[in-house]
Formats: structure tokens, sequence, C-alpha cells
């Protein structure tokens, strides 16, 4: 029964290639049809505003699927966000008399920096006290909010630079062509990069390595310790990058920005196929999740559903993402 | 099939049973008689089908065709509950307690005996805990905790839990594999009353004296097709393992070369509090140096000292003369020391990984271009290893997982070998693994030393490392307490060194 056996062959590999889309599909599917259902949807300018409005949550994604791959968590990316975001903007700000105002470049570097640290101690107390992340970060996310009050007394800090805020409404315009937000440029250029740290450098094949088998690892020669320290790093890095952006688009630096957004973070690596285990998941994945969200975040508002059914609708999708998988292996794991 | 024998009362018949994983024919129409008060052993090298047979039995698969009899009924089981149900109970390989749960609690598991169908009663439940236990005559307290059992004895509760559903199958899936030499003769007595009971039992093995030791029956599978059905009695080992690998073995071990004088690694005093006294050893280029001694004798403790999994309180490592610093196992894959762990599926492979990462994770710093992977050198590096080791996979991108233990172990070999070493420490190096791919581990080994290098390999089994090993060193109460060369090494005097 050759025939048989290689049709049956075929039949696996084509389905093996519907469960490797199946986010892509499922985005077709749903632009689609919210291409029919609505006006706006497939208009340019509703795409890029798409776009510009899943980049902060991208940014976030990128970090925690780094650390969800090593077997970790991050809570505190929201609270990381809103400090870098603040200790950005109070180095831009005419209004912010505590500190000069310095060059717009001089005070993103500051405020990147402040996230990396957060990000850092979070990996070195894990890494080195054997603190569960989700724990550490936990902390985490209380320490950063706090500190994010006391640096700002609570107060939003206005009236910033004016190329600053450039950064997070401009146009990336090559040659006088406007072809994206600067956000969403910032975002996919973090993207491409964080592909080529995991896939091309052997960084990504440890975080790998370590969150399939930390043991496994430990014992091929990996400094375990190190990996782990720099995937917090990483996060801390990316969140404050994504908070310089949300406070040049909204023109402030709110200490109450991010607030739960480490939710939808998560959410999208997991609806991106990444396992909560660690060792499984595509990067592409958490991509193609991240605009799964904010597609149906812009679509459900077109629709006019409120934002009450939005926050059911989102839940069930990661509820269902997950589900997909279990039938996907028979139940039989 | 040629296992039908008319007249005999059957308990369990398949027919035919057939089994695809994604592409892998992994049972070929198998069949397969047990009768009662038959101890039924399954033989095969791993790969062969054997646990997919036994899973399909306990309704873990389902089987793509084929039909299942019971008592002469047809029967589908769904699940290992409906098995179970049906009187068909398994002792896997792998054991599953729950550590925290009492011994009583574990056995009854889901079926606890209730007061006003809310409370469990715990006195009833103790009770019949130990009239099962004292049922196989073991001694256990039913109060204690599962964490607090031995290996052998978490086994032994295994069982007792197998006979508590009144079975009249059970599955043995190696159930020797963790116990010493007297809990295997409790286990043996056992199986003789169960025999008498007229319960019938299948019975995994890699340890081919058991066979014969406590089979009637053997039935042996390879690459997932039925071989034969054979009684014992008229068989003799030989012959087994040549229907097994259907090429005949010359000598199992191989050693070719004669170790030379030079010390390749010198270890002074090596000592870690706790774990093993100070140790003093040397290895020669050319030798394969053995160590042998009890479970707990503290060898593989040294191994982790000497690799840098642990940090030693003091000592010193020589290699070449030269002193080195082994403080993470990273200094030690930099001086060319290789680690094969004892347990490949905890501290030796990534399961989720597929070959080509689990491969290459000690030797990808190698293939840079820039700072990134240089990946044609990676993959040729993979597909040299796995010709190399001819190990089985569809493709590098299999994940380890689906492999057989046999073939994860070559991959672990094959890591290290892509490191290019010169020293290679193995724990047990083929633990769990068939004849076949024991044999190429012997003779990779071999060729290892051979060319110049050396092999410190720690073994519990005494025909291995009386023939591979040049030097045996015997290890006890975490000490040093003998040495025998090539020639003078006989089974019972290690034994007598090791306790």
């Amino acid at each position: 029964m050759p025939d048989d056996a290689s049709s049956m062959q075929e039949s696996n590999k084509f389905r093996a290639i519907l469960w490797e889309l199946r986010i892509a599909i499922a985005l077709v599917l749903i632009c689609v049809y919210l291409s029919m259902a609505t006006d706006h949807f497939l208009t340019t300018r509703n795409l890029i505003n798409v776009l510009r409005q899943v980049s902060v949550n991208g940014l976030l994604s990128i970090g925690m699927t780094f650390i969800i791959l090593t077997g970790g968590i991050d809570l505190s990316v929201g609270s990381m966000l809103a400090f870098g975001g603040v200790v950005t903007a109070s180095f831009v700000s005419n209004a912010y008399k505590d500190v000069p105002s310095i060059n717009p470049f001089h005070a993103i570097c500051l405020g990147l920096l402040a996230g990396t640290v957060l990000g850092a101690v979070n990996g070195l107390v894990i890494s080195k006290m054997r603190v569960t992340p989700f724990i550490m970060t936990l902390g985490m996310l209380s320490i950063a909010r706090g500190m994010t009050y006391i640096y700002t007394n609570g107060m939003p800090i206005t009236d910033l630079d004016k190329t600053f805020l450039q950064i997070g409404q401009g146009f990336f315009e090559p040659w006088g062509v406007r072809l994206l937000p600067w956000p969403v440029v910032i975002f996919l250029l973090a993207f491409a990069i964080a592909w080529v740290v995991l896939y091309r450098m052997k960084f990504g094949r440890y975080v790998y390595a370590v969150g399939g088998n930390a043991r496994s690892a430990r014992i091929s020669g990996i400094n375990v310790g190190f990996i782990i320290f720099m995937v917090y790093a990483i996060s801390g890095f990316l969140c404050a990058l994504a908070g310089v952006l949300l406070t040049a688009r909204t023109s402030a630096g709110l200490p109450q920005a991010g607030v739960s957004y480490e939710l939808d973070a998560i959410a999208a690596v997991v609806i991106g196929g990444t396992s909560m285990t660690g060792g499984k998941g595509p990067l592409i994945g958490t991509l193609l999740g991240v605009i799964l969200i904010g597609v149906i975040n812009s679509g459900l508002d077109q629709l006019s559903v409120s934002s009450y059914y939005q926050q059911v609708c989102k839940g069930l999708i990661i509820v269902g993402a997950v589900m997909l998988d279990y039938f996907q292996s028979d139940g039989e794991r | 099939m040629t296992a039908t024998q008319t007249g005999r009362d059957v308990i369990l018949r398949m027919d035919n049973a057939d089994k695809r994983f994604h592409g892998v024919h992994a049972l070929k129409g198998v069949s397969i008689e047990l009768g009662r008060g038959e101890v039924h052993a399954i033989c095969g090298e791993n790969g062969a089908g054997k646990s997919t047979l036994m899973k399909i039995l306990m309704g873990v698969y389902s089987a793509d065709s084929g039909t299942m009899y019971l008592n002469g009924k047809p029967v589908h089981f769904l699940s290992p509950r409906q098995a179970l149900d049906a009187g068909i109970a398994i002792i896997e390989q792998e054991l599953t307690p729950i550590p925290d749960m009492t011994v009583a609690e574990n056995i009854f598991l889901g079926r606890e005996p209730m007061v006003a169908g809310l409370f469990v009663n715990y006195r009833e439940l103790n009770r019949m805990a130990l009239e099962v236990l004292a049922r196989i005559e073991v001694n256990i307290d039913p109060h204690r905790k599962m964490k607090t059992l031995s290996v052998a004895e978490v086994q032994l509760v295994e069982i007792a839990k197998a006979l508590s559903y009144d079975s009249q199958v059970l599955i043995m899936d190696e159930p020797t594999s963790a116990l010493g030499e007297k809990e295997t003769d409790i286990l043996f007595e056992i199986i003789h009353s169960l025999k008498e009971q007229g319960k019938g039992i299948f019975y995994i093995s890699h340890r081919l004296k058991e066979i014969f030791r406590i089979a009637d029956v053997v039935t042996i599978l390879r690459d997932g097709e039925y071989i034969a059905t054979r009684r014992t009695s008229g068989l003799d080992q030989d012959t087994l393992v040549s229907l097994m690998i259907s090429r005949k073995l010359e000598g199992q071990y191989i050693k070719g070369n004669v170790p030379t004088l030079t010390p390749l690694l010198q270890v002074r005093d090596l000592v870690k509090r706790g774990r093993h006294e100070p140790i003093s050893l040397e290895l020669r280029r050319g030798e394969i140096l053995g160590i042998y001694g009890l479970v707990g004798a503290g060898r593989s403790e040294f191994l982790e000292s000497l690799f840098g999994v642990v940090k030693p309180d003091g000592g010193e490592i020589l290699l070449n003369g030269k002193r080195a610093s082994h403080r993470t196992p990273y200094d030690s894959i930099k001086n060319g020391v290789a680690f094969v762990t004892e347990d490949r599926k905890n501290s030796g492979l990534a399961l989720i990984l597929s070959v080509k990462d689990n491969a290459t994770i000690t030797s990808v710093r190698k293939y840079h271009r820039g700072p990134f992977v240089n990946r044609r050198r990676e993959r040729d590096d993979v597909s040299r290893a796995i010709d190399f080791f001819s190990i089985k996979t569809p493709s590098e991108r299999q994940l380890v997982r689906n492999l057989s233990g046999g073939n994860q172990q070559k991959v672990v070999l094959g890591r290290w070998l892509l490191s290019r070493p010169t020293i290679l420490l193995m724990d047990e190096p083929t633990r769990g693994i068939d004849v076949g791919a024991k044999r190429e581990i012997y003779r990779f080994m071999s060729d290892f030393a051979s060319a110049g290098n050396g092999v410190i390999m720690v073994s519990s089994e005494l025909p291995e490392i009386i023939g591979m090993a040049d030097r045996i060193l015997v290890f006890k109460d975490g000490r040093l307490s003998g040495e025998a060369a090539r020639g003078e090494a006989t089974e019972e005097r290690l034994m007598q060194m090791a306790t």
C-alpha cells in the first residue's frame, strides 16, 4: 500500500503546514471579515493606525518572548515602561524644573538605561538568588511603579521638547516619501534585530537550550545564570523603549502609563504559540499575536462593540489558542 | 500466526496491531497472545515497538487497525482507565509517584474508601494498603510519604498498586531497572505467585538473563515487525539476541589498543564534603579507566566534581602535567573534557528541542562567522554526527523526544564528539539501551581511546566494566577502596572491594 502511505504522509504534511500557519490564517480571516463588515477597516490610514497602536505592546512582547522561552515570566513590564518613560520625559520637559533639559537623544538614552537597570536587577536576583521569576517581577511591578510616582510626585510631566515628540508622532519619510510612523519603524527594527539574535547568533540557541533543559544546558558549558540575567535586562531595555515611544505619542510622561500592559504582552506570546514552560515557540508567532490583538481591539471598536465585551473576547482568544494546542497533539501529552 | 496454540487458555489476544506516528510506522501488523498463568516476555531493541504495543493494550494509544480480544470478546479501550477497569494494569518504566502523598494514598489514588461519600476513611485506607503490601510480602509502612522511599521501594509500591486492581493481566516495563539483586529476587517471587493465581504477565526487559529466569514464552519484535514467538525452554541467549538484531554478535566487548604510560589526566585529593572523600587517580593516554561501586558510593558525585558541575572544596587537576582549573563545565569543555551524564532525560538532553539543536549546543560557539552562527558548518557537523553514530532519525529537525533511548544516547555522544574532547567521562553510558546500540557505543569508546585519548567510565554492570576497562577503580562510601588491572578483575573480586 505504498500509494496509501505516501498520500497519508502528504496529508500529514499539509496538516502540519496549516498548523504552522494557524495564527496567520486566523489573522487573515478576521481582516477579511472586518473589511466587509466595516467601511473604515481596510483603509491605509486605519491599518497604519493599528500598527502604531500595537508597536508599544509589540516591544514588550519581544522581551517577554525571550523571557518565556527561558521558562520565566516578567510581570513588571508595564511599570518599567512607565519608569523609562518618565525619566526620559523629565529630561526633555521645559516644565519639569528638578532636572535640566538636555539633548533629546541623550534623554532617551538615560530613559533606556533606567529601564535596563531595572530589568537587570530582575535578572540578577532571579539568576543569583534563585527567587522565582513570578515573585521577583511581581515585586518589581510594585517597586518600579512606586519609583515612578516618587520621581514624578504623581503628576504627569508635560511641555516636552518638540523634536522629541517626533519619535512618537512623526513619520519616517525617506526621500520625502511618507512611509510609516516612527514607532512602527522602531518596533519592526527591534523585531528584526531580535529575530537575528534569536535565530542567527549563539545567544538565541542558548536561550532555547536553557528553556529546554537548564541542567543539560549547564553541563553543556552554557552559563545559564548569564543567559537568564540577559533576557531580563533585554526586557527592561525594550520596556523603556516602549515607554519613550508612548511618552512621545501622548506628549506627556504619565506615571500611570502601562498599567496591566503585562497581560497583553503575555497574551501575544501565548497566542503566538510559545510554550509557558520554555524552550519552544517562534518569535514570528509573537509578531502575529501582537497584530492579532491589535486588529481585534480596533475591529471591535469599529463594530461598536462595548469595551466590556472586548475584554471577554480577548480572553476567549487566549484560552482558545492554547486549547488548539491540546487538540493538535490529540490530547496525547 | 505462530503464536496460536490450540487448547491454550488465552486471556488476551491482539490481532494485527498497526500504528503510525507522524509518518513513522511504529507497529506493523503485530499479533500476540497471552495465556493464563503465563509470563510472556517481549524482546527487541529500542524502537522495536515494545512500548507502543503495550500502550495500545493499555488504551494509551489507539491502534490504527487491529483487534484485541479479552477472554475471547473483542474490546477497544479508549483510555487507560477503561483498560484498568477491564483488568489490565501496567507498571511503567518511569515511575510517577506523588512525592508528598503517603504510600496508602498513592496505591488507592482515586479509589479511596469514603465515609458518607465525602470524607476519606484513612483507617480503612491504611488497612487496605497494608493488606495489598502483605500480599506481596513487602514490609513498607503505608503511612510513609513516597518521597522518603528508595527507588526500589517505590517500584514495589507501584507493583502493589497494580495488583490492588485485581487485574488479570499485568504489564511490567523494565521493572528491575531500578532494583538491586535482593529486590529483584522479591519481585520474581511475586511474579511466581501471580502465575499460580492464574494471572498473565507481559514482561519487558533488556536484561536477557532475567527473561530466561522468569519468562515462559518470549515474543521478539524488530523495527515494529513481529519476528517470532518461542518458548524460553527451547531457546538460548545467543539465538534470542540474533533474532532481536538480525546480525550475529561476535564478542560483545571491544577494546582494541593497549594503553600507554603517559598520563593524560591526574587528579590529586579532589574532595567535596558530603559527596565524596579526597580522591586521587591518573588516566593515561589510550586508556579506558573503569569506576565500579554500588549505588551511592560517590562515583557520579566524583565525576561531577571533576567536570565542575559542583565546585570541589579542594584538590587539584592536572591535564598533560599542567594545572587546570575546572570551576564550571565551560572550563572543562574548553580543556577538552566531555561528560556523558547518567540520566539523559534530566541532565543530558533537552527533549523538546531538535536533534540538531541538541547536538550542536556545546560546539555552536565554534561556528562563528562574525557575530553570527555559520549555519552551513553547523549543518555539516550535525550530519557528520548523525552518520558517525548512525542515529536513526527522519531528519536533523526531529525532536529528540521522538527518538528511542539508544538513539537519544547517540545524540548525546554526537554532541560531545563535536566538541572534540580528549577526555571522555561517561556515567552509565549504556543504561537502558539495546544490544545493537551498546555495541556501537563500545566500539566508539575503543576507537576513541586508541586515538590517544582517555575515557573514564562509571558502570554498575560488572560484565561491561570488566570487558571494557583497562583498569578498574572501586569506590565505596565516597572513597577509593581498591584497584584491579585488566586480567585481574573478576566479578567476585570487584564485588568484594565494593561491599
